[in-house]
């Protein structure tokens, strides 16, 4: 499952900074919300990936992670997801306003000159 | 300290947020109200702000830091709010640069938007609570609090170059935020906790095995935060959205660099100072050496502006790569003197900002109506500031705006030669006080990056003094027949008063360099600080222990 894990996160990274360095908004942005989706499966990760385990305390098995899962890294990641749906929205926003202002989809709000 | 500062701290946190709420149910109208909520808002974290600074200043170790365990929950589980001299410093910064910023929006710049009031006390939230906490996720809440906010407020009055300079800012800040969360996602896999007392206290017990891992993400986290502080090379995005920003936002911006400098400065001093084995001083050296880049580019950039308001942006990135330079050595008193700089300069940069839209004023009036922009998309103009006939925004909105003041250039030119004092660092004000206990201990230390930092503060003094004197120049001496601008007390009021600020750290220079000096030393023994957090108990355990 690690292995999974980490390819998927890897080729959303990979292709989210590629897509965020590319000269359209609209790649930029989708760039982002992959970026996004990695970010938030590596903080996933990083409370050990396990199956059928839960996150609470039951009598008769030991305190620890070899027993559980951990909590806080599910939490950390719903806030996360949170900020940065907000924030790709406001994104969202700002992108059509430049679309609208400068009549075209390039990031500087302008063609570059050939 | 009284048991009552710990209160003091969620208070600084709440009373923005409260002040947002209401201004968000008042509606779009009543705005001589909201700027009176907001004023008054506003002066009271300051004055908060000053009393917890005073009151950790006056206390010993153990009570000199002030520790708010929110929701009562015992120390590495919840969030807590710590207040101690750096974090006590950088919250009376915010509130002088808060309250000054405010003042000057409410000439002109609160009718060029519905919700610019709930904007700005949102943003105050998250700085106050990014400096208050002691929790490194709450941290990046804060961050994108604020940040959220500063978005707003780089695009309030509109217009086609704010809104291309707040594509990138959004799109680099967004980047920066997500290696923000993989650094604190490493970190917490590598130390289990993501309290910083806790963590800095887990540093020495991690296995070598896992030490590289845990030195990636504190590199990873670093550079989210140089990202946000204006450092080389990740700063281009700065000049052009700060030379963008309406005045007010800009001079909010000020302080907003600060952040990532101060998030940089309490991680690094907690989490790796001098006894912590093979972790002692990481990356201290990358930090001397950005922060001569960043010193460098931001004096070119200043020696090559032509507008006041891309000069003042640079500034933003001398003072940042500066302070993050000469931090980088960890030694206290190099540390101390750049405290007191951050503080001056700072100030000054908040009132240059503010500054120039005055003068920016002066030349419109001589070169006819405002064509800030690049013309495809005009600034609002405030001609039109009375509402058409039939359309009652506001009940009377005269009463803030007007009034001139007499001897308005006289005035400015007064208040531009003291700021660029101040900010190229010249003799006799704050600036040159602050560069001079930097070059005194640099010179003690004398390694050749320490000589090389010595020449590019002295060099980059000069570039800022030849940028500043060319701006001069063209904005006071050339044209002789130009009109008086027209400005209002409110708009020179705050000015006048960052200035005053600065001129009472000039007279009372010896008293505060002492501070700043035992700020310094208090952040090289972080042994004190992790001690206050994990000793604090919640409210009433003891009566419930038996």
């Amino acid at each position: 499952m690690e292995i999974v894990i980490s390819i998927a996160i890897g080729v959303m990274t990979s292709a989210g900074v590629w897509l965020v360095l590319r000269p359209r908004t609209f790649q930029v942005l989708i760039g982002l919300v992959l970026l996004s989706y990695a970010v938030n499966l590596f903080i996933f990760s990083v409370g050990s990936l396990s199956v059928d385990r839960e996150p609470i305390i039951r009598p008769g098995l030991a305190a620890d992670l070899t027993q559980y899962t951990d909590p806080l890294p599910q939490a950390l990641v719903l806030t996360a997801i949170v900020i940065g749906f907000a924030t790709t929205a406001l994104f969202l926003v700002v992108l059509l306003a430049l679309r609208g202002l400068s009549g075209g989809d390039h990031v500087d709000g302008e063609e570059e000159r050939p | 300290m009284t048991p009552l500062s710990g209160y003091l701290l969620i208070a600084l946190v709440l009373l923005p947020l409260v002040t947002a709420a209401l201004m968000l149910l008042m509606g779009e109208g009543r705005r001589p109200a909201k700027a009176i909520v907001n004023v008054f808002s506003t002066a009271t974290g300051l004055a908060i702000a000053v009393m917890l600074l005073l009151g950790v200043i006056e206390s010993e170790a153990p009570a000199a830091f002030s520790v708010y365990l929110s929701g009562n929950w015992p120390v590495p589980f919840g969030i807590v709010l710590v207040a101690d001299r750096l974090s006590a410093l950088m919250l009376v910064l915010t509130g002088c640069v808060g309250v000054a910023a405010l003042l000057f929006a409410l000439a002109r710049w609160q009718h060029a938007g519905v919700y610019f009031h709930a904007l700005f006390q949102l943003q105050l939230m998250g700085l106050y609570g990014a400096f208050l906490t002691a929790d490194l996720f709450n941290l990046f809440v804060f961050f994108e609090v604020f940040l959220a906010a500063s978005y707003g407020l780089l695009l309030h009055g509109g217009g086609g170059k704010r809104v291309r300079a707040g594509l990138h800012y959004i799109a680099i800040n967004l980047v920066a935020s997500l290696l923000f969360l993989i650094g604190v996602a490493v970190i917490y896999g590598v130390t289990g906790t993501l309290n910083m007392a806790d963590i800095a206290e887990k540093i020495s017990l991690i296995p070598d095995g896992d030490r590289g891992l845990l030195h990636a993400g504190a590199a990873i986290l670093t550079i989210a935060f140089l990202a946000k502080a204006g450092f080389w090379p990740l700063n281009f995005w700065l000049p052009p959205a700060y030379a963008a920003a309406s005045a007010p936002a800009a001079a909010m911006f000020a302080i907003l660099t600060k952040v990532g400098v101060y998030a940089v400065l309490r991680l690094w001093t907690l989490c790796f100072p001098p006894d912590a084995g093979t972790s002692a001083g990481f990356g201290g050296e990358a930090l001397v050496l950005g922060g001569i880049a960043t010193l460098g580019l931001g004096a070119l950039g200043m020696l090559g502006s032509h507008h006041l308001a891309r000069l003042a942006s640079y500034a933003v990135i001398v003072s940042s790569g500066t302070f993050i330079g000469v931090m980088g050595f960890g030694s206290a008193a190099l540390t101390g003197g750049a405290l007191y700089y951050l503080a001056s300069s700072t100030l000054a940069g908040c009132a240059l900002f503010l500054l120039v839209e005055l003068l920016e004023r002066t030349r419109q009036i001589e070169v006819g109506p405002q064509h800030l922009d690049d013309g495809r998309q005009a600034l609002p103009s405030f001609q039109d500031i009375e509402p058409p006939p039939g359309i009652n925004l506001d009940d009377d909105r005269v009463a803030l705006t007007g009034r001139p003041i007499p001897a308005a250039l006289v005035i400015l030119g007064l208040a531009f030669a003291a700021l660029a004092l101040v900010t190229a660092g010249l003799p006799p004000l704050s600036g040159f006080i602050g560069k001079l206990a930097m070059l005194t201990a640099l010179l003690e230390l004398g390694t050749p990056t320490a000589w090389m930092l010595f020449a590019l503060l002295l060099l980059s003094g000069l570039c800022g003094a030849i940028g500043l004197m060319r701006i001069g120049v063209r904005h006071f001496w050339i044209t002789q027949d130009r009109p008086s601008p027209h400005l209002s007390i409110i708009e020179t009021l705050p000015i006048a008063a960052l200035l005053a600020g600065i001129m009472l750290m000039v007279g009372f220079a010896e008293p505060l360099m002492r501070e700043a000096q035992a700020t310094a030393e208090s952040l090289q023994t972080p042994r004190l600080y992790i001690d206050a957090v994990m000793s604090t108990r919640p409210v009433g355990a003891e009566e419930a222990a038996p």
